[in-house]
Protein backbone atom coordinates (compact mmCIF):
# COMPACT_ATOMS: atom_id res chain seq x y z
CA UNK A 1 0.00 0.00 0.00
CA UNK A 2 3.21 2.66 0.09
CA UNK A 3 3.77 2.74 -3.52
CA UNK A 4 4.94 6.05 -4.49
CA UNK A 5 2.43 7.71 -7.24
CA UNK A 6 5.25 8.93 -8.70
CA UNK A 7 7.55 6.09 -8.86
CA UNK A 8 7.80 4.62 -13.04
CA UNK A 9 6.07 1.21 -12.07
CA UNK A 10 3.28 1.58 -9.44
CA UNK A 11 2.19 -1.26 -7.07
CA UNK A 12 -0.82 -1.54 -8.84
CA UNK A 13 1.39 -1.65 -12.34
CA UNK A 14 3.42 -4.15 -10.81
CA UNK A 15 0.95 -6.50 -9.22
CA UNK A 16 -1.00 -6.42 -12.94
CA UNK A 17 2.29 -8.02 -14.81
CA UNK A 18 2.97 -10.46 -12.00
CA UNK A 19 -0.37 -11.39 -12.14
CA UNK A 20 -0.52 -11.54 -15.78
CA UNK A 21 2.63 -13.56 -15.62
CA UNK A 22 1.93 -15.65 -12.47
CA UNK A 23 -1.28 -16.40 -11.40
CA UNK A 24 -3.82 -15.06 -14.23
CA UNK A 25 -4.88 -18.32 -15.71
CA UNK A 26 -7.98 -17.26 -17.05
CA UNK A 27 -10.91 -19.69 -17.86
CA UNK A 28 -13.46 -17.27 -19.39
CA UNK A 29 -13.01 -13.14 -19.51
CA UNK A 30 -13.60 -12.31 -15.83
CA UNK A 31 -13.54 -15.39 -14.38
CA UNK A 32 -9.68 -16.43 -12.92
CA UNK A 33 -8.99 -19.84 -11.91
CA UNK A 34 -6.97 -17.70 -9.16
CA UNK A 35 -8.63 -14.86 -7.82
CA UNK A 36 -5.92 -11.91 -7.66
CA UNK A 37 -6.54 -10.36 -4.38
CA UNK A 38 -5.46 -6.66 -3.49
CA UNK A 39 -4.59 -4.77 -6.91
CA UNK A 40 -7.90 -3.80 -8.58
CA UNK A 41 -8.12 -2.44 -12.06
CA UNK A 42 -10.41 0.96 -11.85
CA UNK A 43 -13.06 -0.14 -13.89
CA UNK A 44 -13.33 -3.17 -11.69
CA UNK A 45 -15.83 -3.12 -8.70
CA UNK A 46 -15.08 -3.22 -5.39
CA UNK A 47 -15.10 -7.11 -4.19
CA UNK A 48 -16.44 -8.73 -0.91
CA UNK A 49 -13.47 -10.84 -0.37
CA UNK A 50 -11.77 -8.11 1.06
CA UNK A 51 -12.82 -5.91 4.35
CA UNK A 52 -10.93 -2.90 4.83
CA UNK A 53 -9.98 -2.54 8.53
CA UNK A 54 -8.05 -0.33 11.15
CA UNK A 55 -5.74 -1.24 14.01
CA UNK A 56 -5.18 1.43 16.54
CA UNK A 57 -2.64 0.70 19.15
CA UNK A 58 -3.38 3.20 22.13
CA UNK A 59 0.17 2.36 23.76
CA UNK A 60 1.70 4.26 21.11
CA UNK A 61 -0.14 7.05 20.47
CA UNK A 62 0.51 9.85 21.72
CA UNK A 63 -1.72 11.75 24.33
CA UNK A 64 -1.68 15.57 23.13
CA UNK A 65 -1.04 14.54 19.69
CA UNK A 66 -3.94 15.41 17.00
CA UNK A 67 -2.08 14.70 13.87
CA UNK A 68 -4.60 12.12 12.48
CA UNK A 69 -7.60 14.87 13.28
CA UNK A 70 -5.39 17.58 10.98
CA UNK A 71 -4.68 14.80 8.89
CA UNK A 72 -8.33 14.42 7.91
CA UNK A 73 -9.38 17.80 8.32
CA UNK A 74 -6.68 18.55 5.41
CA UNK A 75 -7.33 16.20 2.79
CA UNK A 76 -11.46 15.98 3.49
CA UNK A 77 -11.54 19.63 3.07
CA UNK A 78 -12.97 20.20 6.96
CA UNK A 79 -12.61 23.81 7.94
CA UNK A 80 -14.45 25.63 11.27
CA UNK A 81 -16.61 27.49 10.60
CA UNK A 82 -16.47 29.51 13.45
CA UNK A 83 -19.48 27.23 15.50
CA UNK A 84 -17.44 24.73 17.00
CA UNK A 85 -20.39 22.87 18.74
CA UNK A 86 -21.91 22.51 15.49
CA UNK A 87 -18.69 21.92 12.82
CA UNK A 88 -18.41 18.64 11.20
CA UNK A 89 -16.35 16.53 12.71
CA UNK A 90 -14.81 12.98 11.15
CA UNK A 91 -12.04 12.03 13.71
CA UNK A 92 -11.58 12.62 17.58
CA UNK A 93 -9.39 12.20 19.56
CA UNK A 94 -10.64 10.71 22.91
CA UNK A 95 -8.35 10.66 26.27
CA UNK A 96 -9.71 8.01 28.64
CA UNK A 97 -8.50 7.25 32.16
CA UNK A 98 -8.95 4.21 34.35
CA UNK A 99 -9.81 5.71 38.17
CA UNK A 100 -8.46 3.02 39.67
CA UNK A 101 -5.07 2.90 38.61
CA UNK A 102 -4.59 6.10 37.17
CA UNK A 103 -3.60 4.28 33.38
CA UNK A 104 -4.23 6.73 30.93
CA UNK A 105 -5.11 6.19 27.04
CA UNK A 106 -5.30 8.49 24.04
CA UNK A 107 -6.90 6.93 20.97
CA UNK A 108 -8.81 8.58 17.91
CA UNK A 109 -12.18 7.62 17.42
CA UNK A 110 -13.80 7.53 13.79
CA UNK A 111 -16.53 5.79 12.35
CA UNK A 112 -15.87 2.31 13.08
CA UNK A 113 -17.11 0.76 9.74
CA UNK A 114 -19.79 -1.77 11.05
CA UNK A 115 -19.85 -5.18 9.73
CA UNK A 116 -23.88 -4.56 10.99
CA UNK A 117 -24.30 -0.82 10.66
CA UNK A 118 -27.33 0.45 12.51
CA UNK A 119 -26.94 3.60 10.33
CA UNK A 120 -27.72 1.78 7.23
CA UNK A 121 -30.58 -0.33 8.97
CA UNK A 122 -32.69 3.25 10.01
CA UNK A 123 -31.98 5.62 6.96
CA UNK A 124 -35.24 5.91 4.96
CA UNK A 125 -33.80 6.39 1.50
CA UNK A 126 -30.95 3.94 1.59
CA UNK A 127 -28.37 7.16 1.44
CA UNK A 128 -26.55 5.22 4.58
CA UNK A 129 -25.00 2.33 2.67
CA UNK A 130 -22.00 -0.06 3.08
CA UNK A 131 -19.81 -1.13 0.33
CA UNK A 132 -19.03 -4.62 -0.69
CA UNK A 133 -15.45 -4.08 0.76
CA UNK A 134 -16.75 -2.84 4.65
CA UNK A 135 -16.61 0.64 3.90
CA UNK A 136 -20.10 2.39 5.20
CA UNK A 137 -20.84 5.76 3.47
CA UNK A 138 -23.54 8.53 2.75
CA UNK A 139 -24.66 8.35 -0.83
CA UNK A 140 -25.17 12.49 -0.74
CA UNK A 141 -26.93 12.67 -3.81
CA UNK A 142 -29.47 10.37 -1.82
CA UNK A 143 -29.49 11.92 1.62
CA UNK A 144 -32.43 13.97 2.82
CA UNK A 145 -30.51 15.13 5.74
CA UNK A 146 -32.79 13.77 8.51
CA UNK A 147 -30.14 12.48 10.72
CA UNK A 148 -31.78 9.19 11.85
CA UNK A 149 -28.13 7.99 11.47
CA UNK A 150 -26.61 10.39 13.83
CA UNK A 151 -29.16 9.23 16.39
CA UNK A 152 -28.45 5.51 15.83
CA UNK A 153 -24.58 5.72 15.50
CA UNK A 154 -23.17 4.77 19.05
CA UNK A 155 -19.62 6.19 18.47
CA UNK A 156 -20.95 9.51 17.47
CA UNK A 157 -19.05 9.39 14.29
CA UNK A 158 -21.47 11.37 11.77
CA UNK A 159 -21.98 15.18 11.62
CA UNK A 160 -24.58 17.46 9.52
CA UNK A 161 -22.79 20.18 7.24
CA UNK A 162 -24.66 23.16 8.16
CA UNK A 163 -23.41 25.66 6.59
CA UNK A 164 -22.29 26.28 2.83
CA UNK A 165 -18.84 24.56 1.95
CA UNK A 166 -16.49 26.38 -0.79
CA UNK A 167 -13.45 25.72 -2.17
CA UNK A 168 -14.06 21.36 -1.55
CA UNK A 169 -11.10 18.93 -2.58
CA UNK A 170 -12.04 17.62 -6.02
CA UNK A 171 -11.68 14.11 -4.30
CA UNK A 172 -14.02 14.38 -1.44
CA UNK A 173 -17.12 16.61 -2.55
CA UNK A 174 -19.11 17.90 0.65
CA UNK A 175 -22.00 20.62 1.77
CA UNK A 176 -24.70 21.79 3.16
CA UNK A 177 -27.63 19.46 4.05
CA UNK A 178 -26.17 16.12 4.54
CA UNK A 179 -24.76 13.86 7.15
CA UNK A 180 -21.12 12.69 6.74
CA UNK A 181 -18.38 10.68 8.24
CA UNK A 182 -15.11 9.21 8.13
CA UNK A 183 -14.93 7.58 4.64
CA UNK A 184 -11.49 5.89 5.56
CA UNK A 185 -10.45 8.12 3.01
CA UNK A 186 -12.13 5.80 0.15
CA UNK A 187 -11.45 8.38 -2.77
CA UNK A 188 -6.83 7.22 -1.67
CA UNK A 189 -8.26 3.61 -1.12
CA UNK A 190 -9.29 3.01 -4.55
CA UNK A 191 -6.16 4.44 -5.98
CA UNK A 192 -4.07 1.95 -3.54
CA UNK A 193 -3.22 4.63 -0.94
CA UNK A 194 -3.70 4.87 2.90
CA UNK A 195 -6.04 6.87 4.52
CA UNK A 196 -4.36 10.31 5.44
CA UNK A 197 -4.72 9.87 9.14
CA UNK A 198 -2.83 6.69 8.90
CA UNK A 199 0.19 8.70 6.51
CA UNK A 200 -0.21 11.76 9.18
CA UNK A 201 0.39 9.40 12.12
CA UNK A 202 3.16 6.99 10.59
CA UNK A 203 4.84 10.58 9.11
CA UNK A 204 5.07 11.61 13.17
CA UNK A 205 6.31 8.50 14.04
CA UNK A 206 4.07 7.02 15.96
CA UNK A 207 2.64 4.49 13.76
CA UNK A 208 -0.03 3.98 15.83
CA UNK A 209 -2.52 3.34 13.18
CA UNK A 210 -2.36 -0.17 10.38
CA UNK A 211 -4.70 0.17 7.43
CA UNK A 212 -5.32 -2.97 5.74
CA UNK A 213 -7.42 -6.03 4.14
CA UNK A 214 -8.80 -7.88 7.19
CA UNK A 215 -9.27 -11.05 4.94
CA UNK A 216 -6.01 -11.12 3.68
CA UNK A 217 -3.99 -13.41 5.70
CA UNK A 218 -0.76 -11.95 4.43
CA UNK A 219 -1.51 -7.98 5.99
CA UNK A 220 0.13 -6.95 8.92
CA UNK A 221 -3.65 -5.73 9.88
CA UNK A 222 -4.29 -9.51 9.41
CA UNK A 223 -1.51 -10.59 11.17
CA UNK A 224 -1.12 -8.35 13.84
CA UNK A 225 -4.93 -9.63 14.89
CA UNK A 226 -4.16 -12.48 14.89
CA UNK A 227 -1.42 -12.37 17.05
CA UNK A 228 -2.23 -9.83 19.75
CA UNK A 229 -5.45 -9.29 21.75
CA UNK A 230 -7.30 -6.64 20.24
CA UNK A 231 -10.78 -4.74 21.03
CA UNK A 232 -13.65 -3.49 19.53
CA UNK A 233 -15.58 -0.31 21.29
CA UNK A 234 -18.40 -1.32 22.40
CA UNK A 235 -18.34 -4.90 21.47
CA UNK A 236 -21.66 -5.77 22.91
CA UNK A 237 -23.56 -4.47 20.58
CA UNK A 238 -22.05 -6.51 18.12
CA UNK A 239 -22.12 -4.64 15.19
CA UNK A 240 -18.59 -6.21 14.41
CA UNK A 241 -16.64 -2.90 13.49
CA UNK A 242 -13.75 -2.90 10.97
CA UNK A 243 -11.72 -0.49 13.48
CA UNK A 244 -10.21 -2.59 16.17
CA UNK A 245 -8.14 -1.17 19.11
CA UNK A 246 -4.74 -2.25 20.75
CA UNK A 247 -4.27 -1.67 24.59
CA UNK A 248 -7.66 -0.67 25.48
CA UNK B 1 -70.78 51.02 -49.17
CA UNK B 2 -70.70 50.41 -45.75
CA UNK B 3 -70.57 46.84 -46.12
CA UNK B 4 -67.58 47.20 -48.21
CA UNK B 5 -65.68 49.73 -45.98
CA UNK B 6 -66.09 47.12 -42.84
CA UNK B 7 -64.72 43.72 -45.45
CA UNK B 8 -61.78 46.35 -46.33
CA UNK B 9 -60.94 46.83 -42.76
CA UNK B 10 -61.62 43.16 -41.82
CA UNK B 11 -58.79 42.38 -44.39
CA UNK B 12 -56.64 45.07 -43.92
CA UNK B 13 -56.61 43.33 -39.56
CA UNK B 14 -56.26 39.87 -41.34
CA UNK B 15 -53.24 41.01 -42.91
CA UNK B 16 -52.14 42.58 -39.84
CA UNK B 17 -52.61 39.29 -37.66
CA UNK B 18 -50.65 37.44 -40.58
CA UNK B 19 -48.03 39.97 -40.51
CA UNK B 20 -47.43 39.65 -37.17
CA UNK B 21 -47.47 36.50 -36.72
CA UNK B 22 -44.73 36.13 -39.52
CA UNK B 23 -42.90 38.57 -37.76
CA UNK B 24 -43.45 37.68 -33.96
CA UNK B 25 -41.18 34.28 -33.89
CA UNK B 26 -38.62 36.12 -36.02
CA UNK B 27 -38.16 39.22 -33.26
CA UNK B 28 -37.92 36.31 -30.56
CA UNK B 29 -35.27 34.57 -32.26
CA UNK B 30 -33.71 37.69 -33.26
CA UNK B 31 -29.56 37.17 -32.26
CA UNK B 32 -30.24 40.00 -29.41
CA UNK B 33 -33.00 39.44 -27.92
CA UNK B 34 -31.43 36.03 -25.58
CA UNK B 35 -27.77 35.97 -26.01
CA UNK B 36 -26.32 32.84 -26.73
CA UNK B 37 -24.05 31.35 -23.96
CA UNK B 38 -20.60 32.32 -24.42
CA UNK B 39 -18.33 29.13 -24.05
CA UNK B 40 -15.17 29.18 -23.98
CA UNK B 41 -13.88 25.87 -24.78
CA UNK B 42 -9.92 25.41 -24.17
CA UNK B 43 -9.45 22.22 -26.25
CA UNK B 44 -11.70 22.00 -28.75
CA UNK B 45 -12.42 19.04 -30.02
CA UNK B 46 -10.92 16.33 -27.18
CA UNK B 47 -14.22 15.70 -25.59
CA UNK B 48 -14.89 11.89 -24.66
CA UNK B 49 -17.96 11.82 -27.41
CA UNK B 50 -18.94 14.02 -29.55
CA UNK B 51 -20.84 17.36 -29.24
CA UNK B 52 -24.12 16.41 -29.89
CA UNK B 53 -23.98 13.47 -27.84
CA UNK B 54 -22.63 15.31 -24.93
CA UNK B 55 -25.18 18.16 -24.90
CA UNK B 56 -28.34 15.72 -24.98
CA UNK B 57 -26.90 12.69 -22.74
CA UNK B 58 -24.34 14.51 -20.50
CA UNK B 59 -26.87 14.53 -17.47
CA UNK B 60 -27.31 11.00 -17.87
CA UNK B 61 -23.74 9.96 -18.49
CA UNK B 62 -23.37 11.72 -15.01
CA UNK B 63 -25.57 10.23 -12.75
CA UNK B 64 -24.44 6.89 -14.37
CA UNK B 65 -20.92 7.28 -13.15
CA UNK B 66 -21.88 8.45 -10.21
CA UNK B 67 -23.32 5.72 -8.80
CA UNK B 68 -20.83 3.55 -9.84
CA UNK B 69 -17.75 5.57 -8.55
CA UNK B 70 -19.82 5.77 -5.03
CA UNK B 71 -21.58 2.40 -4.62
CA UNK B 72 -19.06 0.31 -6.57
CA UNK B 73 -15.42 2.51 -6.35
CA UNK B 74 -15.23 2.79 -9.96
CA UNK B 75 -13.22 5.65 -10.66
CA UNK B 76 -12.76 5.43 -14.27
CA UNK B 77 -12.39 9.04 -15.83
CA UNK B 78 -13.89 9.08 -18.98
CA UNK B 79 -17.35 10.06 -17.94
CA UNK B 80 -16.70 11.37 -14.31
CA UNK B 81 -17.79 15.19 -13.19
CA UNK B 82 -14.01 15.61 -11.84
CA UNK B 83 -12.75 15.35 -15.62
CA UNK B 84 -15.14 17.61 -16.50
CA UNK B 85 -13.62 20.03 -14.36
CA UNK B 86 -9.90 19.57 -15.32
CA UNK B 87 -11.01 19.85 -18.68
CA UNK B 88 -13.18 22.84 -19.11
CA UNK B 89 -12.55 24.91 -16.15
CA UNK B 90 -11.83 28.84 -17.81
CA UNK B 91 -8.35 29.59 -18.32
CA UNK B 92 -9.95 33.04 -16.67
CA UNK B 93 -11.27 32.21 -13.43
CA UNK B 94 -10.00 28.50 -13.47
CA UNK B 95 -13.49 27.55 -12.66
CA UNK B 96 -16.95 25.91 -14.24
CA UNK B 97 -18.98 28.83 -12.79
CA UNK B 98 -19.57 32.25 -12.93
CA UNK B 99 -21.06 34.40 -15.84
CA UNK B 100 -19.02 33.12 -18.48
CA UNK B 101 -18.13 29.43 -16.95
CA UNK B 102 -18.80 26.18 -19.48
CA UNK B 103 -21.01 24.56 -17.14
CA UNK B 104 -22.95 27.86 -15.54
CA UNK B 105 -23.54 29.79 -18.87
CA UNK B 106 -25.19 27.03 -20.94
CA UNK B 107 -27.59 26.10 -18.02
CA UNK B 108 -28.49 29.45 -17.09
CA UNK B 109 -29.30 29.95 -20.86
CA UNK B 110 -31.51 26.88 -20.93
CA UNK B 111 -32.85 28.03 -17.20
CA UNK B 112 -31.79 24.63 -15.53
CA UNK B 113 -30.30 24.83 -12.01
CA UNK B 114 -26.98 22.87 -11.29
CA UNK B 115 -26.89 21.46 -8.03
CA UNK B 116 -23.57 20.11 -8.86
CA UNK B 117 -21.61 22.47 -7.32
CA UNK B 118 -22.85 22.90 -3.88
CA UNK B 119 -21.04 19.96 -3.54
CA UNK B 120 -18.36 19.74 -5.85
CA UNK B 121 -15.10 21.17 -6.65
CA UNK B 122 -16.28 23.85 -9.69
CA UNK B 123 -12.54 24.35 -9.97
CA UNK B 124 -9.83 21.30 -10.92
CA UNK B 125 -7.44 20.56 -7.59
CA UNK B 126 -4.36 22.04 -9.28
CA UNK B 127 -6.31 25.88 -9.44
CA UNK B 128 -7.58 25.76 -6.10
CA UNK B 129 -5.67 28.87 -5.07
CA UNK B 130 -6.88 30.62 -8.27
CA UNK B 131 -9.95 33.35 -7.33
CA UNK B 132 -12.67 33.34 -9.48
Amino acid sequence: MSADPNDGLTRRGFLAISAATLGGVMLAPGIRLIEIAGARAPEQAVSRQVRWGLLIDTNKCAPGCDDCVKACATENGIKSTGHPRTDPQWIRKVELKDMRTGRTHSAPVMCQHCEHPPCVDVCPTGASFKRADGIVLVDRHICIGCRYCMMACPYKARSIVFEEVTGQNPDVPRGKGCVEGCTLCVHRIDRDRQPACVEACAKAGHNAMIFGDLNDPQSEIAQRVAKYASTQIRADLRLNPGVRYQGL
Amino acid sequence: MKDKGIAALAGRIARAICLLALWLPMLAFAADRVPKPVIDIANPGKCVEDTATMRREHPDMLKHQRDLTMHEGIRTRKHSLKECVECHASAKTGSVLGDKGFCQSCHDYASVRIDCFACHASKPKLAMGAKP
